[in-house]
């Protein structure tokens, strides 16, 4: 029996390439998504090793900056706790070899232009510590010397040579303060992790770092290393003793590798997982590739698998025997995909250091875990995917055998499939919709429910779906095509399982590359005419790093050449009576304010702000039930009481806060607003000179954005499309795997049709009629499974959207058109592809041999 | 009648004919000799039924005068068209608009309803399908309640004579049968005999058809036997016992030579 299920494999390699195929790719990417994030944990662990095997323990002090990367905007200066004192007491400790007093912050430094090297999340300073020898073993120096005075600063390479600065130009740095220049004394190399990923470090000397990252006399760490001899618990035993008691946090250097192991760990797991997200798509939709084969196989063999019977083989035998056949060809095909996978995720490294050349490199690391989880993986999804078409092959009665001619498709199967695909799909569509039309995390749960449920069950209905759905392109393609185009579009749908599951692969990955588009070009869209329906403001100024713009900003912005109006945006968080404190106050200048912001009024005016009096939106008057006039009790920050009177209610509007009040009756009440962003209109317009004398005003602060409403826009969007972009690499190999199973499917449609196709060309139809034939009975179910992925894909974003749509308003479905036809079109398109070979191999069948076949 | 009068035989005007054919499968140690210089001619307006043992081939010349083998040497014509040096597109296209085919079995196409598989080749070559000639032909095959059946809702019967009403639709020059009561109970296989030989009597349709079944053969105007890849005798206004008889003599003389 296992003999003949292996036979029946060698005899049928050609036909078992696809679904081989199929299962090689899904598990090659399985294989080269734990190679790839094993490798790059391993490597960015090593890096993490060697840059901190001078730390014996670290003092850090909280609440301030701790040296990392900068994204708080907590209030910092409370309490110098780690001083020039705090120093020499640690270095005094008798475990001690050295220590060094570590001044870390927030540091932009220019490019030639002015605009900021590198990320603002990852622009460094920290101060330089000379030995008696002048230099610091931390940094050692390629190019020129360490920085000693103030006005002096260093480089790491990568930054100098990307802005292409050399040893003796003149810098401009920007720390916490105003923007100042400094002359470049060297460049440096260095192995900080954070720096070797492509961050820019600038260093100072240790005064001018105190001064301009934290306050004078101010350290934010203090590294210990430890006299030979002395463990690194021995000294952080010494280090408690002596170190402030509150507000310092000690850790050993070992401590410090482990938390960076597992932030590390963290960082890659995330990433693997959502690798393994998209592998698994594959691998999904291998399923049904395998399926399809082996259905199509046993109906191919129905007379040999009834023989069988005849003979006396028993039903579990019959599984059994297609079972292994299965089993070869996973063991196969996952061995394959394994050393395939090695080679991918080898392929992933080179490809990001080639992006990204700080990113750490190392030896492959195939884990064991990797080997058997690709393989289990892989023998698994084969051998559970043929499971049902084996239990079908074992209901093949014994007379079969004698029964001549094509099996008609049952229609019993499909009655029982339809009923379970409606209640499914009824169920998840019903789920989707009550979640749709509510608010909220409920909302989610049920979307979150419904839509795996609504997919399954429009899969299961697919064969349903299919005739009319095919149906309908029918007269166009009798039309165009012919005779041709009528045999494909039957052909299409001659046989509604099998059409089925291989337009479902092209259904998965359509119907998440829709919902993806749609939601990103919804959102875009959204925040399009948000900004462009209330901002007539030319330029918004801010930081780079969401820091806070320091007051004295909107004065000099407004003395700029070319500047007609200015307001900075105020933010207060009042507790107001009956609404309580989640809702911001945005503080505009009320002179300016026409000028800058468009709002439809349905009562009352802006011009209200003039006279200390708030605007409010429709739907917040709605809720508390405001009108022009009516007043709300507020406390202001400081707990000083603040009655705000309502002077226009305008329509909701997501670019501006439900509560507008003008700057002044802001800060009479409360001194300190968060300032996030200044908004400037230019005398003609959004100008670059105007850029140019905005920043020149300010200092040519590199951390400054000035940015016009379209750039912000720009920005956004462009976010956007990298991540749709990314999905769509990561879901074309879904896309393969389809294209695989359309080509499996039509090469066996084909061999099965051989006395048809025969006949055809026979009674006069050409070979490139047959080719087209072909062809577009490819395209057809091509098109049938990317229509439905559209449509499904569009609905589930819709729902999506729905919900989040409680959160951003005037965010509504637009669906890009342009986007969804090019999916049909590539859909189309692969189509054809697929159909390549089947079809030059149905045309150039010899005619004769193939009516003789029997 | 001797052998030499076959390619002469018949007065009238050739719909195809073959002369000095040659067939020759494989090489070496396997070649066969499929055809041996046979010359005939099929008249228009007959009925002829090609006979002989199994092997003799039958089957190939027929497919050589069809436009569907390529022949060794020789000449092959359809009407005035020369078959020998056609290309695919060219013979495609030939056998589209002369030629009409009824195989053994497996003759429609089961996606397509009875009537769809009658006027395909009229749709494949993008011609306008003659409806009275269409009805006559359907309402003579005995098919005009079953025109919107698909092939695995008729009979074996029901099925050929569709294939020969799809033979007939088109007016074709020429109409090639191989075999094409073989599988079908003696009554069906009357039909279809009965209905060829009077769409060749009435119509004018000239017919072709391979057969190894003497009363088949009896409905034909003239019988041509082959033996070996050659034509070793013919018969006029065969009987089935006259062909039964002509076949034992040969058989006869197959085992005495
Ligand atoms: N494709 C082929 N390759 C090699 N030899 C072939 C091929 N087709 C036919 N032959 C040989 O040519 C000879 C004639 O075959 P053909 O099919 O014409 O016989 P036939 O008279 O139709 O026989 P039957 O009554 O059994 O159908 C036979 O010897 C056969 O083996
Ligand atoms: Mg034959």
């Amino acid at each position: 029996m296992y003999r003949t299920a292996l036979r029946n494999v060698l005899a049928h390699k050609g036909r078992l390439l696809m679904t081989a195929l199929a299962v090689l790719l899904g598990t090659a990417f399985v294989a080269g998504t734990l190679v790839f994030s094993d490798t790059m944990g391993r490597a960015m662990r090593n890096s993490y090793s060697t840059s901190f095997s001078d730390v014996s323990v670290l003092v850090s002090a909280t609440g301030g900056d701790g040296g990392g990367p900068v994204d708080s905007d907590a209030p910092r200066g409370d309490r110098a706790v780690l001083t020039a004192d705090t120093v020499k007491e640690l270095a005094a400790l008798p475990g001690t070899e050295r220590a060094r007093g570590v001044v870390s912050g927030f540091t932009a430094v220019a490019d030639k232009k002015g605009d900021l090297i590198g990320k603002a999340w990852s622009s460094r300073g920290a101060n330089f510590v000379p030995d008696a020898s002048g230099a610091d073993p931390r940094y050692p120096m390629a190019e020129g010397r360490g920085p000693r005075a103030a006005g002096e600063v260093a480089l790491n390479r990568q930054a100098a040579d990307k802005a292409g600065y050399h040893v003796g130009d003149t810098v401009r740095v920007a720390g916490n303060g105003a923007a100042r220049d400094a002359v470049l004394t060297g460049v440096f190399t260095t192995d900080d992790p954070q720096v070797t990923s492509g961050g820019t470090l600038a260093l100072m000397d240790t005064a001018t770092a105190q001064q301009e990252l934290l306050e004078p006399g101010r350290f934010s760490s203090v590294v210990l290393t430890a006299k030979p001899g002395t463990s690194e618990a021995q000294l952080l035993d010494q280090a408690r003793a002596k170190a402030p008691a509150e507000g310092v946090e000690l850790q050993t250097g070992q401590e410090l590798k482990d938390e960076q192991t597992r932030m590390v760990a963290d960082s890659v797991s995330g990433m693997k997982t959502m690798l393994l997200v998209f592998a698994g798509i594959s691998l999904f939709v291998g399923i049904f590739i395998i399926v399809n084969t082996f259905t199509m196989l046993i109906a191919q063999r129905i007379k040999e698998l009834a023989l069988l019977r005849a003979v006396g083989a028993g039903r579990g035998q019959v599984t059994l025997s297609v079972l292994v056949e299965a089993l070869a060809i996973g063991v196969v095909a996952s061995v394959g995909g394994l050393l395939a996978g090695v080679g991918i995720g080898a392929g992933l490294q080179s490809l990001v250091h080639s992006f990204d050349e700080g990113m750490p490199t190392g030896s492959l690391v195939v884990a064991p875990v990797t080997v058997v989880g690709t393989l289990v993986v892989g023998v698994l999804v084969t051998v559970l995917s043929a499971l049902l078409p084996a239990v079908r092959a074992s209901r093949i009665p014994p007379v079969a055998a004698m029964s001549s001619g094509e099996q008609p498709t049952t229609q019993r199967g499909l009655v029982i499939r339809n009923s379970i695909g409606a209640v499914l799909a009824g169920a998840g569509l019903g789920l989707i919709l009550a979640g749709a039309n509510g608010t909220g995390s409920n909302a989610q749960h049920l979307l979150e429910f419904g839509a795996p449920l609504a997919l399954i069950g429009v899969f299961v209905l697919l064969p349903l779906l299919s005739r009319p759905v095919i149906a309908l392109v029918g007269p166009a393609l009798a039309g165009v095509f012919g005779t041709p185009g009528k045999l494909a579009r039957l052909n299409a749908v001659r046989n509604p399982r099998r059409t089925a599951s291989t337009a479902a692969a092209l259904t998965i990955g359509l119907t998440l590359v829709t919902a993806l588009t749609v939601i990103g070009n919804s959102v875009t869209s959204a925040v399009t005419s948000m900004v462009g329906d209330t901002m007539k403001a030319d330029y918004a100024v801010n930081m780079a790093n969401g820091r806070q713009l320091s007051t004295d900003l909107t004065g000099l912005v407004a003395k700029a050449d070319g500047v007609k109006a200015v307001s900075q945006v105020d933010n207060v968080w009042w507790d107001i009576e009956g609404v309580g404190k989640d809702r911001a106050i945005e503080g505009y200048d009320a002179a300016a304010f026409d000028q800058l912001i468009d709002l439809t009024m349905r009562s009352g005016s802006t011009a209200a702000l003039g006279q200390d009096q708030v605007l409010v939106n429709q739907d917040f008057a709605t809720k508390h039930q405001l009108s022009v006039g009516s007043t709300l009790r507020a406390t202001a920050a400081e707990g000083a009481p603040v009655t705000l009177t309502v002077g226009g209610v305008f329509e909701a509007t997501e670019g501006v806060s439900p509560i507008v009040a003008p700057n002044r009756l802001i800060e009479a009440n409360d001194p300190h607003p968060l300032v996030q962003q200044i908004l400037v209109k230019g005398v003609d317009g959004p100008t670059s000179a105007l850029k140019q004398s905005i920043k020149d005003a300010t200092g040519r602060n590199p951390v400054m954005e000035v940015r016009t409403m379209q750039d912000m826009v720009d920005d956004f969007s462009r976010i956007i499309s990298t991540m749709l972009n990314l999905m769509y690499g990561l879901l074309g190999m879904a896309v393969v795997v389809a294209v695989l199973g359309v080509i499996n499917t039509l090469a066996m449609s084909v061999f099965e049709r051989k006395r048809e196709i025969g006949m055809l060309r026979a009674i006069g139809l050409e070979r490139r009629g047959i080719k087209r034939m072909i062809r577009l009975e490819s395209v057809v179910i091509s098109l049938f499974g990317a229509v439905i992925g559209v449509l499904l894909g569009c609905f589930l974003a819709w729902s999506a959207l729905r919900i989040l749509a409680s959160e951003l308003k005037g965010l509504t479905t637009v669906i890009p058109y342009g986007s969804v036809l090019l999916f049909l079109g590539l859909a189309a398109l692969v189509g054809m592809v697929a159909a390549l070979w089947p079809a030059r191999r149905a045309a150039r069948m010899d005619i004769l041999s193939s009516i003789k076949t029997d | 009648m001797s052998t030499s009068t076959a390619y002469a035989a018949h007065t009238g005007v050739a719909a195809a004919r073959a002369t000095g054919l040659n067939k020759v499968y494989g090489e070496g140690e396997t070649r066969v000799v499929a055809l041996d210089d046979v010359s005939v001619a099929f008249g228009q307006g007959e009925f002829t039924a090609i006979m002989g043992p199994s092997g003799s081939g039958k089957s190939t010349l027929m497919h050589c005068m069809a436009g569907l083998d390529a022949v060794s040497s020789g000449s092959a014509t359809i009407g005035d068209t020369e078959l020998v040096g056609l290309k695919d597109k060219q013979l495609t296209r030939l056998r589209r608009d002369k030629i009409g085919f009824i195989f053994q079995a497996f003759n429609l196409l089961p996606t397509l309803t009875a009537l769809e598989n009658i006027t395909l080749p009229m749709d494949i070559a993008g011609r306008k399908v003659d409806r009275a000639w269409l009805d006559r032909v359907v309402e003579t095959v005995g098919l005009s309640g079953r025109l919107s059946h698909r092939p695995a809702q008729l009979s074996g019967g029901q099925q050929q004579r569709v294939a020969c009403a799809r033979a007939l639709a088109s007016k074709p020059e020429i109409i090639f049968a191989d075999e094409p009561t073989g599988n079908l109970d003696s009554r069906s296989g009357a039909e279809i005999l009965s209905f060829l030989r009077n769409s060749v009597r009435e119509l004018g349709q000239t017919v072709v058809m391979v057969t190894h079944d003497p009363v088949a053969a009896s409905y034909a105007d003239r019988v041509v036997f082959l033996a070996d890849g050659r034509i070793v005798d013919e018969l006029h206004h065969p009987t089935a016992d006259s062909v039964l008889d002509r076949m034992r003599r040969f058989d006869a003389k197959g085992r005495t030579s």
